[in-house]
C-alpha cells in the first residue's frame, strides 16, 4: 500500500475489527489520519465510535487487523515501546476522568511528574500554564468536584495536554455542554491544533460542531458493522450518494418520505 | 356493527376498566365491524388509550374493521403512533430455559475463571511489588500515606470495641465453666492464647473486610465508572502500582499492628471479667496471662495478620477494578468484596491451622 511510505500519514488503520468475546461490533475498518488534521469519527449511537477510539488508545485489543501510528505498529508494539508511544498521546474522556482525589494542578502534574525529570517547582509552574491555556487561571487548588462540567472537561483538556503530545484525542467533547460551551470547546481545538501542530481525533455525532472543526472524517454504520464512508464531511454532504451518510449529515430532513409528507 | 359508548372520565387514578365486556360482545355476535361514540366522554388520559389499544387487538385478531372516527382526535393521534413501527422482531427475549446440568456447569466454570482472575491479579500485585522493592514502582507517596492512616488510625475505635467485646465474651464463657472446677484463674490462659493465636488477627481482619475492603472496591469501581482507571492507563502509569499498590501495602503494614493492639485490648476485656466476676486481681491477672504466651503465639498471630490484610486488599481492589460501569454495579462490588475478603481470610485461616500444627507451632 502507498499509504506506508507517505510521511504526512500518522495514524493508519488496516483491516480492523473489534469485537467483545464473539460479538463482533465492527468489521474491515480501513482508514487513515494525517498528521494536524482535525480527524473525526461519527456515526449513529451503537455505532461503536467510542469503542473505535479506545482501540486506538490501546484500551482494547483488536479482534483482527492493526493499528501504525508512523511507521510503528501499535497493536504489535511490545509493552515497553507501547508505553513510549503512549506518552505521546493525549486523551479527554467523555466525562473529563479527572482524578477526583486531587487538585486540578496535581491532576495536571501527575502525568509530567511521570515523564519528566522537572523539579517541583518548575512542574507546578508548567501545570499552571496548561490551565491557564484552557481559561482556568486561578482555579489551580480546586477540586474536580467543586466546578462545572464545562471546566471539568477543560481541565481533562490541559491535562491531555501536559506532556505536549502529538496526537490528541477526543471522545464525545460536547456531550452533557450546552452549545455555547460546547463551541468554545470546538474553537479551543482547533486553536491548540494550529498552534501546538498536533494530530486531532474526536469521536461525535453532533452535526454542528462536525462542520465546524473536521478536515475528514470516517462512517460507522451499525446496521452494517463496518464504515462505509471517508472523506471530508462537507464534501460527503455535497456529492455522497450514500442515503444513510446524507440522512446522517442533514438529520435525516433530506430523506424523501420525510420532506415530502405535507405539514400542516 | 357493534357501537362502543364511552363515558365519563377516564382517568388512571380511577384505575383501568376491563376490555372483557368489549371482547365478550364481540364473541356473542359475529360483528364486522366496531364503532366508537364517545359523545359523553367527559376527561380522558392513557387508561383510555390503553383500553382501546386492548379493543383494538382483540378486534385485529378476529378480522373485524374498526372505525376510529368517534373518538377524539387526540386519542386517534395517539393510537396511530403507538402502531406506527411495528414490534421488533426477536427483541423480546424468551426466557431460556435452561437445564440444572447447564446451571451448574456455568456456574463451576464461572468459579474456575474468578480463581484465575484472583490468581492473574495476584500475581499482577507481586510484580507491582517487586518494582516497588526496586523502587520503580509509579504512585505517589502521600497516597500511601493517607490509605496508611485510613487503614491504621482511623481503624482504632472500631477495632477497640470489638475486640474488647470479644474478649469480655470469651473470658465470661470460660468463666462459667472453669468456675466449677475451681480453676477460674485459667480464664486468663484461654483469652490470652485464642486472642494472640487466632481472634486478635482474625477478627481484625473481618473489621478491616468490612470497613476498608468494601471501601476500596467502592472506590475504584467509581473511578472505573468515570473513566478515571482508563485515563491512568492511557497515561501510563498502571493502575496496579498507582491504585492497588499503596493500598496492599497500607493494609498489609496496619494490620499486624491492628492486630497485636486487638490482642491486648481482648485481654483487658477478659481482665475486666475476671476481675469483676471471679474475684481475681488485675495483677494475678496479668501475671498468669504472661506465663500463659509466648512470643511464638504473638509471631502467628502477626504472620496471619499480613496475610490477611493482603487478602482484604487485593479482594477489595480487584472487586472495584473488574465492575461494571454502573451505580448498582458498583454496590454490587462492594459487597463481593467483603464477602470474598471474609471467605478468604476463613479459608486462609484454615490452612494456617493445618500449617501451624504440622510444624509444631
Amino acid at each position: 500500500m502507498s499509504a506506508t511510505s507517505d510521511p504526512h500519514v500518522h495514524i493508519r488503520v488496516q483491516g480492523l475489527t473489534m469485537a467483545y468475546g464473539s460479538f463482533v461490533l465492527m468489521r474491515d475498518l480501513t482508514f487513515s489520519v494525517r498528521r494536524g488534521e482535525v480527524f473525526v469519527i461519527m456515526g449513529g449511537s451503537g455505532s461503536g465510535k467510542s469503542t473505535l477510539l479506545r482501540h486506538l488508545i490501546g484500551l482494547n485489543e483488536p479482534a483482527a487487523g492493526e493499528i501504525f501510528y508512523g511507521e510503528e505498529s501499535f497493536t504489535r508494539a511490545d509493552p515497553e515501546t507501547r508505553e513510549r508511544m503512549l506518552q505521546r498521546f493525549g486523551v479527554l474522556y467523555q466525562s473529563g476522568a479527572l482524578f477526583s482525589s486531587m487538585t486540578l494542578l496535581q491532576n495536571v502534574t501527575l502525568p509530567l511528574g511521570e515523564y519528566t525529570d522537572l523539579p517541583p517547582r518548575e512542574l507546578r509552574e508548567v501545570a499552571a500554564l496548561k490551565l491557564a491555556l484552557v481559561g482556568l487561571r486561578g482555579f489551580e487548588d480546586y477540586y474536580p468536584s467543586q466546578i462545572s462540567g464545562g471546566m471539568q472537561k477543560r481541565a481533562g483538556l490541559a491535562r491531555a495536554m501536559a506532556l505536549d503530545p502529538e496526537v490528541l484525542f477526543f471522545d464525545e467533547p460536547s456531550a452533557g455542554l450546552d452549545p455555547i460551551t460546547s463551541r468554545r470547546l470546538d474553537d479551543l481545538i482547533l486553536e491548540l491544533r494550529d498552534s501546538l501542530g498536533a494530530t486531532v481525533v474526536v469521536v461525535t455525532h453532533e452535526l454542528a460542531s462536525i462542520f465546524a472543526i473536521a478536515d475528514n472524517c470516517v462512517f460507522l454504520d451499525a446496521e452494517s458493522r463496518t464504515m462505509i464512508a471517508t472523506g471530508s464531511p462537507r464534501e460527503l454532504l455535497a456529492h455522497s450518494t450514500d442515503p444513510r451518510v446524507r440522512d446522517f449529515l442533514t438529520r435525516g430532513e433530506e430523506s424523501p418520505d420525510e420532506s415530502r409528507r405535507p405539514h400542516g | 356493527m357493534l357501537r362502543v359508548r364511552l363515558a365519563g372520565p377516564w382517568r388512571l387514578r380511577k384505575g383501568l376498566p376491563s376490555a372483557e365486556e368489549v371482547e365478550r360482545a364481540l364473541g356473542e355476535t359475529a360483528t364486522r365491524r366496531v364503532a366508537f361514540d364517545a359523545g359523553e366522554l367527559t376527561a380522558w388520559d392513557s387508561a383510555l388509550v390503553t383500553f382501546l389499544g386492548q379493543v383494538l387487538e382483540q378486534c385485529r385478531r378476529r378480522g373485524v374493521d374498526v372505525d376510529r372516527s368517534g373518538l377524539p382526535a387526540g386519542v386517534q393521534r395517539l393510537l396511530a403512533l403507538s402502531e406506527a413501527v411495528p414490534e421488533t422482531k426477536g427483541a423480546r427475549a424468551a426466557p431460556a430455559r435452561v437445564s440444572f446440568l447447564a446451571r451448574v456447569g456455568t456456574s463451576a466454570l464461572a468459579g474456575a475463571a474468578e480463581a484465575r482472575e484472583f490468581l492473574a491479579f495476584l500475581g499482577e500485585a507481586t510484580r507491582a511489588l517487586g518494582r516497588f522493592s526496586t523502587g520503580r514502582a509509579r504512585y505517589r507517596r502521600v497516597d500511601l500515606l493517607l490509605e496508611i492512616q485510613e487503614a491504621g488510625a482511623r481503624a482504632l475505635p472500631i477495632v477497640t470495641l470489638i475486640s474488647f467485646l470479644v474478649g469480655l465474651i470469651m473470658a465470661f464463657v470460660g468463666a462459667v465453666s472453669l468456675q466449677q472446677f475451681g480453676a477460674g484463674i485459667y480464664v486468663a490462659n484461654m483469652v490470652a492464647v485464642a486472642m494472640a493465636r487466632e481472634m486478635g488477627a482474625m477478627m481484625t481482619a473481618i473489621i478491616m473486610a468490612g470497613r476498608t475492603g468494601s471501601a476500596y472496591a467502592a472506590q475504584l469501581g467509581t473511578m472505573n465508572v468515570s473513566q478515571e482507571i482508563d485515563a491512568l492507563t492511557t497515561m501510563g502509569i498502571p493502575p496496579m502500582d498507582f491504585l492497588v499498590l499503596p493500598r496492599m501495602l497500607a493494609l498489609s503494614l496496619m494490620m499486624p499492628l491492628l492486630s497485636v493492639y486487638a490482642d491486648f485490648i481482648g485481654m483487658i476485656g477478659g481482665a475486666v471479667v475476671a476481675t469483676g466476676m471471679l474475684d481475681l486481681g488485675f495483677m494475678q491477672y496479668w501475671q498468669q496471662t504472661k506465663g500463659a504466651i509466648t512470643v511464638t503465639d504473638f509471631a502467628t498471630g502477626v504472620g496471619k495478620s499480613v496475610v490477611f490484610g493482603v487478602l482484604v486488599a487485593l479482594s477489595g481492589c480487584l472487586e472495584g477494578i473488574r465492575a461494571g460501569r454502573s451505580a448498582s454495579a458498583v454496590g454490587d462490588a462492594a459487597t463481593r468484596a467483603v464477602v470474598s475478603a471474609i471467605v478468604y481470610i476463613i479459608v486462609a485461616d484454615g490452612i494456617f491451622a493445618v500449617v501451624f500444627h504440622v510444624l509444631g507451632i
